[in-house]
């Protein structure tokens, strides 16, 4: 609680998040109070095209969507560090320049290891 | 008046979204639960002045750990009834781990107050008029910092590779189309080409 210049930039953002949470909760509510219910088990029932549901909807699923998420969480870090790096560029020199082309060329070996073990490959 | 009322929004959203992530059956609306804690944390941090640290608390904990948390819970294939059969068995353990913890934090807590040896800042923050939060991390984390930088991203290579090694699975049975062989196939090895003269057919 430092910064108020800070903070009033963030006023449009808190306008938005108003307006989008009070009409959501609108638009919701007023169905949800305006029409009729009157619920059976029929209706509530799980409707799969006209079939009876075939199974649980919690099924397990390949583990490869779980590789393909972790593979993109480490480049997501990895331009998170960019960032801060691109707008300081100026000021930390080639010594930080250099730095960071190590970082990269570290991550890069990674990305060459995982091409070539065909993580990349959705077969 | 209103960063505080603010700031207590968010605490209180905090504190309420966190408890649902334990106290919830349906392990996904834990991970949801936990996206609505992330959130509010990263509003925190914005009232704290740390606008990249909350903006890398959205992109990074709310856009892909989560993700990968649902993917975990959703990977499992959780048992409710054999999980509430082992509450009994392991709420012996789990309330001395549990108390372990409270004790620590509140030996912590008694014990808290800063150093009277060194009462000057190494690196003092920056002031927040002149330089923007994003600046001041970037011109220490590169150059005063250089070692732990690299070694987040030996750690980032690590779990790269682990990631791969734990779960990348060949197909024996897969039927992908493997360019390079088709590629190298020889045309002479594979085609015969037949002069076939009117009314004789082929043998």
């Amino acid at each position: 609680m430092i910064a108020t210049d800070l903070l009033t930039n963030y006023f449009p953002i808190v306008v938005f998040l108003v307006i989008a949470t009070g009409l959501s909760m609108l638009m919701v509510g007023v169905s949800f109070l305006a029409a009729k219910q009157k619920p059976d088990t029929e209706k509530i029932s799980a409707y799969e095209c006209g079939f009876e549901a075939f199974a649980d909807a919690r099924m397990k699923f390949d583990v490869r969507f779980y590789l393909v998420s972790i593979l993109f969480i480490i480049f997501d870090l990895e331009v998170a560090f960019l960032f801060p790096w691109a707008i300081t560029l100026g000021k930390i020199g080639l010594y930080g320049f250099w730095s960071m082309m190590v970082f990269l060329g570290v991550l890069t070996v990674g990305f060459i290891y995982e091409w070539r073990k065909g993580a990349l490959d959705w077969e | 008046m209103i960063e505080a009322i603010f700031f207590y929004v968010f605490s209180a959203v905090l504190i309420g979204s966190a408890a649902w992530v334990i106290s919830s059956r349906n392990p996904v609306h834990s991970v949801l639960a936990l996206i609505l804690a992330f959130f509010n944390a990263a509003g925190l941090f914005v009232m704290l002045g740390a606008e990249f640290l909350a903006m890398i608390m959205v992109i990074v904990y709310v856009g892909a750990v989560a993700v990968l948390f649902l993917f975990v819970v959703m990977m499992l294939d959780i048992d409710f009834v054999k999980l509430k059969a082992g509450l009994v068995k392991n709420a012996f353990v789990g309330f001395i781990v549990g108390g372990v913890l409270l004790a620590e934090f509140v030996w912590m807590y008694l014990r808290w107050g800063m150093s009277q040896v060194t009462p000057h800042v190494m690196m003092p923050t920056p002031d927040m008029a002149q330089v923007n939060n994003t600046q001041a991390l970037g011109m220490v984390l590169y150059t005063h910092y250089v070692y732990l930088f690299q070694i987040s991203g030996l750690i980032l290579l690590v779990a790269m590779i682990g990631a791969i090694t734990l779960t990348h699975r060949r197909r024996p049975d897969n039927r992908t189309q493997k360019v390079a062989i088709q590629v190298a196939r020889n045309p002479k090895d594979v085609l015969k080409v037949e002069k076939i003269t009117s009314g004789s057919g082929v043998h």
